[in-house]
């Protein structure tokens, strides 16, 4: 049985324009221990998805209208309040974009981490404290007693973030969401941040799900892809496959568009058109504006998922109709 | 990723100095070096410790009448002169200053306590709650203060207690609006967002992270309404309506000697300078606060 598995889920917001739905319909799993990449543009419902399943969709006037979200058997769709407050960061954990605004600038780190503690575990302060600085020290913060001390301000973005993952690791979760962890640090420390993470999947057999829009970011830790767009996931493999064989026409897209060092071009390529406003494609695929290889079918049937190959690679494109062999020779250049 | 895990950044470390701010420290660093701010709060001290030493400080007691030193002028007997039935005036600002203070102190502990609580439950629930919340505040709003002051004290009575509760109530919405406000840009801060994905539960998200990144414009408006607290008690006190004797407050000596503003203006004008200096002090004293919390004025 996969840690997370969800099926069919739906999440709208409900404005004065009318429903916008986020995300729409999607399945994915998590297995014990993996590493998923969860990639997409904008506004494609990548953080909805994670808000979802910690039960954080801002309501009004966001709402799950249907589907399920189990974790490890249990069903997190009409949970209770009461059991999400008991598995966030207990058995959930999440770390978030910005962590120059993720801690709380009037506390010391020190009693943020033992808060932290506290709110899932009944230890003595002692004991508290010497599992924050235990965690510190795991995330490669250095002189980490005197760090229980400083204030968030006195930390740089990149020690932050690790404070971060060290207060989201307290409780020992079984999966950590990480909403786009990289996006707001320099590259050196995205590498450092995205080790530590590696570090942490493998000796504390945590599972994270990834939500990225960098794909450097995905080919360097993710073990499985979900690729996302407007609401509705378009393709589901494996790291590898997606980077040697990528099928849905957004996807190669993607990975043209990300400039290569040994190639010298004068322009990069870009999906032509903009990211849909969520909502404002009623039928047919969503990518089919954008898509260089668009059929009449497309703009007026929602393409189903196709299974292809022997790996599992899910690709939701009419281009793979037939027994999961392409129709058209495929080039994007 | 075969290398082990990211290795520490001493850098960034070593360019933090050893010493721990806190965000207070570094407002009240600010804070001293605004040199006009540090005069009021001299003033505000001046008159805080006037008040608490009062029984010790005063060189005659403040209700003994001489009907045979009336009405005289300052002199080295009676430094600020005496009033109508031959009161030491200097006795009674000192005392008065007891009623004075601690009136505009309770006034504002309570509307700000009443008000925080109305407006972070209106600011973090929203819906509903904050619909009735804000219209009560709202209708509060519509009457005049003093008038809604001179009415509630009306209905209570006139006594000391009732014009307090009266300024408390009268003051109640304006620190709620304040603090809505400011909760509802505090809860959406990803520090809150963060909190309860950790599964803090709302009790202690709203007491441990909202309501202190709220209180700063609190504890301004808190100064500068002790000032208007003082002023409004003075008033309800020479309306007659708040201190009875024998109690003694500033509001209530303009009062008794409005008659002999010609014949003895110094029954008039000392009370006058007490309040005016002591509300000069908090007013100063919040401008340098503002200035101090204030994010934007940080250079």
């Amino acid at each position: 049985m996969p840690l997370l598995q969800i099926e069919g889920l739906c999440t709208s917001f409900f404005t004065d324009e009318g429903e916008i739905p986020a995300v729409d319909h999607i399945d994915f799993h998590i297995n014990n221990g993996e590493i998923l990449g969860v990639v997409g543009e904008s506004g494609c419902g990548k953080s909805v998805t994670s808000l979802s399943i910690m039960g954080l969709v801002p309501s009004p006037p966001g709402k799950i209208k249907s589907g399920s979200i189990l974790f490890q058997g249990e069903e997190l769709v009409d949970a209770s309040e009461q059991q999400m407050r008991s598995i966030r960061g207990d058995e959930i954990a999440m770390i978030f974009q910005e962590p120059m605004t993720s801690l709380n600038p009037l506390f010391k780190i020190g009693n943020q981490l033992i808060e932290a503690i506290r709110t899932h575990r009944n230890w003595k302060h002692k004991k508290c404290k010497l599992r924050a600085i235990e965690m510190l020290k795991l995330v490669g913060l250095p002189r980490a007693e005197s760090l229980m001390n400083a204030y968030p301000h006195e930390l740089s973005g990149g020690m932050r973030q690790r404070v971060m993952i060290a207060m989201a690791m307290l409780c020992d979760p079984k999966l950590l969401i990480a909403d786009e962890p990289t996006t707001a640090l320099d590259v050196t420390i995205q590498k450092q941040i995205l080790q530590l993470m590696k570090k942490l999947n493998k000796t504390m057999e945590t599972s994270i799900m990834l939500i990225t829009h960098d794909l450097g970011v995905v080919a360097e830790v993710c073990d499985r892809v979900v690729v996302m767009y407007a609401g509705k996931i378009v393709e589901q493999t494996d790291c590898v496959t997606l980077f040697q064989n990528p099928k849905h026409p957004y996807t190669k897209g993607l990975l043209a568009s990300v400039p290569n060092i040994r190639s010298k071009t004068d322009r990069l390529y870009s999906i032509p058109g903009n990211v849909p406003k969520p909502g404002s494609i009623q039928q047919g695929c969503r990518f089919a504006p954008r898509c260089e290889l668009a059929m009449d079918q497309c703009f007026t049937e929602t393409p189903p998922i196709y299974e292809t190959e022997e790996k599992p690679h899910e690709v939701r494109c009419f281009l793979y109709d037939k027994e999961g062999e392409p129709r058209h020779e495929t080039t994007v250049t | 990723m075969t290398t082990p895990a990211a290795s520490p950044q001493p850098h960034s470390l070593e360019m933090q100095s050893e010493i721990v701010t806190s965000p207070w420290k570094d407002a009240w660093r600010s804070f001293t070096k605004n040199k006009v701010a540090i005069v009021g709060l001299c003033i505000v001290i001046f008159f805080i410790l006037m008040a608490i030493f009062a029984p010790w400080l005063m060189p005659y007691d403040y209700n003994k009448t001489s009907l045979t030193e009336r009405l005289q002028a300052p002199s080295s007997q009676h430094w600020l002169g005496t009033d109508d039935f031959g009161r030491d005036i200097l006795s009674r600002i000192i005392y008065g200053a007891r009623i004075s203070l601690w009136v505009g102190f309770i006034c504002v502990s309570g509307s700000i306590v009443v008000g925080c609580t109305l407006g972070v439950l209106a600011g973090y629930y929203g819906k509903w709650v904050d619909i009735i919340i804000s219209r009560l505040f709202d209708i509060l709003l519509a009457f005049p203060s003093i008038l809604l002051a001179i009415a509630i004290v009306a209905i209570l009575g006139p006594d000391l207690t009732n014009a307090l509760i009266a300024i408390a109530v009268i003051n109640v919405p304006n620190f709620g609006r304040l603090i809505r406000s400011k909760v509802l840009s505090v809860k959406e801060e990803e520090y809150i967002t963060s909190a309860k994905s950790i599964g803090m539960s709302d009790a202690r998200i709203l007491f441990r992270h909202i309501l202190p990144n709220s209180m700063t414009p609190v504890i301004v408006q808190g100064t500068l309404a002790v000032a208007t607290a003082i002023i409004e008690v003075a008033a309800l006190s020479f309306l007659g309506l708040g201190a009875q004797s024998p109690d003694v407050d500033w509001g209530k000596m303009l009062a008794d000697s409005k008659q002999y503003l010609v014949q003895a203006p110094w029954t008039m004008i000392f009370p006058g300078l007490a309040i005016m200096l002591t509300v000069l002090g908090f007013n100063l004293m919040g401008d340098g606060l503002r200035d101090a919390l204030d994010p934007n004025m940080k250079n």
